[in-house]
């Protein structure tokens, strides 16, 4: 028999020539340094006393959250307002999403305005897609279903970086519900993209079969988070352990085998998590607070790395974003 | 058992075509003639008659094609298809029969409702059109149909498509009972615990994607089921739609036991993998899924050795907006009747995995046989079942061109290579198309 390829060479590309940032998969290691970069200077740049940048003036940012979230769609609107941009921002509840408009009708309405950035969550994977044809903006993706959130990713490699220094060759431990963790896959992909090495850890019924695909390792047994340099922990949904959707039999059981501890930790590791924490649960409160948890950090590289993901999607590639950000605040 | 509506029978003679019937031994370049929907010259050259010629220089006559599975939508969902459009939508894909599942709204679970359906097809069905009726009552897999009477009613088959018959005591009933009705159950193994949420195959791209998977286990553990119920009542089984490798080597030990087990496979499992699945793009959610590379090289092989003796598009309308919405909030299903023949001729016959012949017979006389249908042959005597294919030309599949309803397809935008020139259904010219 022949050889079998691929029919999906000759299906039409996934999407136009538009930029969007939808998946960590859209990014090359390369834009994942000018990222990293351009964050970097705004930050210098906010440590200036005039914290308000004119870098975006008269441009509009709409963030259309279809999911609650705290630290994500105010770090997005707090960037977008940091470059001076107009934000508009878009619950589903109260709106007329909960008179059944679908999304497609949504996109559409908030596009008539000319929105120049969607930052859109959305509970069901595919809805970033969606909104990128149907619209003429370009499209951040702040969390689809248990896909991607590729500004966590970016904003969780801008804190390791600053801490340690490097990426290439760190050794990550991902641990808990790897499963149902949007936060996870973009992890790993970005981790992998930039030469660091990556374990997931966790119950053997919430590491996915096959994940291992992704140039990760995984183990089932807590002990594997000794060997890493940053132990990335992951929320606990309790929404995972109703009847008849137990993953682990009880939080107890998961907390004893998988819970992160001071005693399970070595001096020195760095612990980070996205947020929200279920103290008590998958984190320990004495390691959530600890001097080596990075907790803190990755909110404040939250905003610089956002405010470096619109300011990318809007100038078109590669700048000097320093001389540019030297130029506007002088 | 199948119905069509009632139309004079046409007078045609193909010049010049390669006249190719694998099952009748012929493969020569020769005319046909037809008077009053019959075949009644197979020769070089043959008298016109004053009939109308069709020049076939260059392309293929073969047996018109038959699709064992296909969704109407009708009744409930006319928005999406009806039997005029969707027979219509046939004859452009170079069909001369189709069956149509029950899984409509109402279920086709009584002679009334079949009753209907069987009047509105000999109102308006271009092609001929057969209708299985349901197993269960509402599909609900809780009571049998009154299979005995909806057979008498003109049922083509039996099969709750869409779901699975989960109770395997039901299941068995249906077997027991179906020995009276003379018509083949025909499955759709889901193992619905298993598949749950699922929106695509398990493997490394759902992991990666962070799809809830639907593991190819939930198939073949109820294709064994199936396999075991069918081969311990001695009665006939169909497979509908398989998918998974464990599933064909399933099937291909059963036959080989000496069960009367058939299957059919879907252009889309035999052409795509999970990888296309990269894209989001909702008309690549169909259940089953698309699988890995090993399980389509399983299909492929079975459909090359014959157990798999049946191409089904499982052709699926969706209205426009039903599908134009995040990839885990549309519905399962793609369409297949207009496209079948090129994606086939593009992705296996083209690249060398299966053999044009193969292909036709697996088109044709293979469903036909699989439901007792008289299959179509290019034969003296023989009713006027043929396409007229042109196995070079190159199109690009566009939206405002399907006859069907609705325009869910996974081929959107793709160029294929082979197109339907003419279809005779029963006699009669149903499509033509100069160009593809």
């Amino acid at each position: 028999m022949a050889e079998i390829r691929l029919v999906r060479e000759t299906l039409p590309p996934a999407g136009p020539a538009r930029r969007h940032l939808i998946s960590i998969s859209d990014l090359t290691r390369d834009d994942v340094e000018r990222l990293l970069a351009t964050a970097r200077s705004f930050e210098s740049a906010l440590e200036r006393e005039m914290k308000k940048l004119p870098t975006l003036r008269g441009r509009t940012i709409v963030n259309l959250f279809f999911e609650s979230s705290t630290r994500t769609s105010s770090s997005f609107e707090l960037a977008a307002k940091r470059l001076s941009a107009d934000v508009m921002s878009v619950k589903a509840a109260g709106s007329s999403i909960d008179k059944g408009e679908s999304l497609k009708d949504t996109a559409l309405t908030l596009d008539a305005y000319g929105p120049d950035v969607i930052v859109i969550r959305h509970p069901h994977i595919g809805a970033p897609q969606l909104v990128a044809v149907v619209t003429r903006a370009h499209v951040v993706n702040a969390g689809d279903g248990k896909h991607q959130h590729p500004t966590q990713a970016l904003l969780d490699l801008y804190a390791i970086e600053q801490e340690l220094g490097r990426i290439e060759g760190v050794h990550v431990a991902i641990v808990g519900d790897v499963l149902h963790s949007r936060v996870a896959r973009s992890n790993v992909q970005a981790l992998v993209l930039c030469g660091a090495r990556v374990t997931l850890v966790g119950p053997p019924t919430l590491l996915p079969r096959g994940i291992e695909a992704m140039g990760c390792e995984t183990s089932t047994s807590i002990d594997a988070i000794r060997d890493a340099d940053v132990v990335y922990v992951l929320r606990m949904q309790r929404e995972r352990m109703e009847a008849g959707e137990a993953y682990v039999p009880s939080l107890r059981e998961y907390t004893e085998r998988w819970g992160v501890t001071p005693e399970r930790l070595r001096p020195g590791q760095k612990v980070m998590h996205p947020g929200p924490m279920n103290r008590g649960v998958e984190i320990d409160a004495r390691v959530a607070d600890a001097q080596d948890a990075l907790i803190v950090t990755q909110v404040r590289a939250g905003l610089v790395v956002r405010m470096a993901v619109l300011y990318d999607l809007l100038t078109h590639g590669p700048v000097a974003v320093e001389a540019a950000v030297a130029e506007e605040v002088a | 058992m199948l119905f069509v509506r009632e139309a004079p029978r046409d007078d045609l003679v193909v010049r010049g075509a390669r006249v190719l019937d694998p099952a009748e031994g012929i493969d020569a370049l020769l005319d046909v003639r037809v008077d009053g929907g019959v075949i009644v010259g197979i020769g070089e050259p043959l008298e016109t008659n004053a009939h109308r010629v069709v020049d076939g220089t260059g392309l293929v006559l073969a047996p018109a094609f038959v699709d064992p599975h296909v969704h109407l939508r009708t009744p409930g969902r006319e928005d999406e298809e009806t039997i005029a459009s969707g027979t219509r939508a046939a004859a452009a894909g170079g069909y001369c029969a189709i069956l149509a599942m029950p899984n409509t709204e109402p279920v086709v679970d009584s002679a009334a409702v079949l009753g209907a359906l069987v009047e509105q097809a000999h109102a308006e069905a271009e092609v001929p059109v057969g209708f299985l009726a349901a197993i269960s009552k509402g599909q609900q897999g809780g009571e049998l149909t009154e299979m005995a009477e909806l057979a008498d009613a003109g049922a083509a088959g039996f099969s709750d498509d869409g779901r699975p018959v989960a109770a395997a005591g039901l299941m068995r009933r249906a077997f027991q009972y179906n020995a009276i009705t003379g018509r083949r159950i025909a499955v759709h193994c889901e193992e619905p615990t298993l598949s749950r949420e699922g929106q695509m195959h398990e493997g490394a791209v759902s992991a990666e994607l962070g799809f809830a998977g639907y593991p190819s286990v939930a198939e073949s553990l109820m294709v064994g089921r199936d396999l075991g119920i069918a081969a311990y009542e001695r009665q006939p089984i169909h497979l509908l739609h398989l998918s998974a490798r464990e599933s064909v080597e399933l099937l291909r030990r059963a036959q080989a036991d000496g069960i009367e087990a058939t299957g059919e496979a879907t252009p889309h499992h035999l052409c795509l993998t999970d990888e296309a699945v990269r894209t989001l793009d909702p008309n690549l959610k169909m259940n089953p899924p698309l699988r890995a590379s090993e399980d389509r090289a399983a299909l492929i092989e079975a459909l090359r050795d014959g157990t798999i003796a049946a191409v089904a598009t499982d052709h699926a309308p969706h209205a426009e907006h039903e599908k134009e919405v995040p990839f885990e909030e549309a519905p399962f299903g793609v369409t297949g009747l207009e496209t079948a023949f090129a994606a086939l001729n593009t992705h296996l016959v083209e690249p060398g995995l299966i053999g044009l012949e193969t292909l036709l017979v697996r088109m044709s006389a293979g469903p036909a046989r699989i439901f007792g249908l008289e299959p179509p042959r290019i034969a003296l005597g023989a009713p006027a079942n043929l396409v007229l294919l042109d196995t070079e030309a190159t199109w690009r599949v566009e939206r405002d061109r399907f006859r069907s309803r609705s325009a869910n397809s996974w081929l959107l935008g793709a160029t294929l290579k082979g197109a339907v020139r003419l279809t005779v259904a029963g006699g009669r010219v149903v499509h033509e198309a100069a160009t593809p």
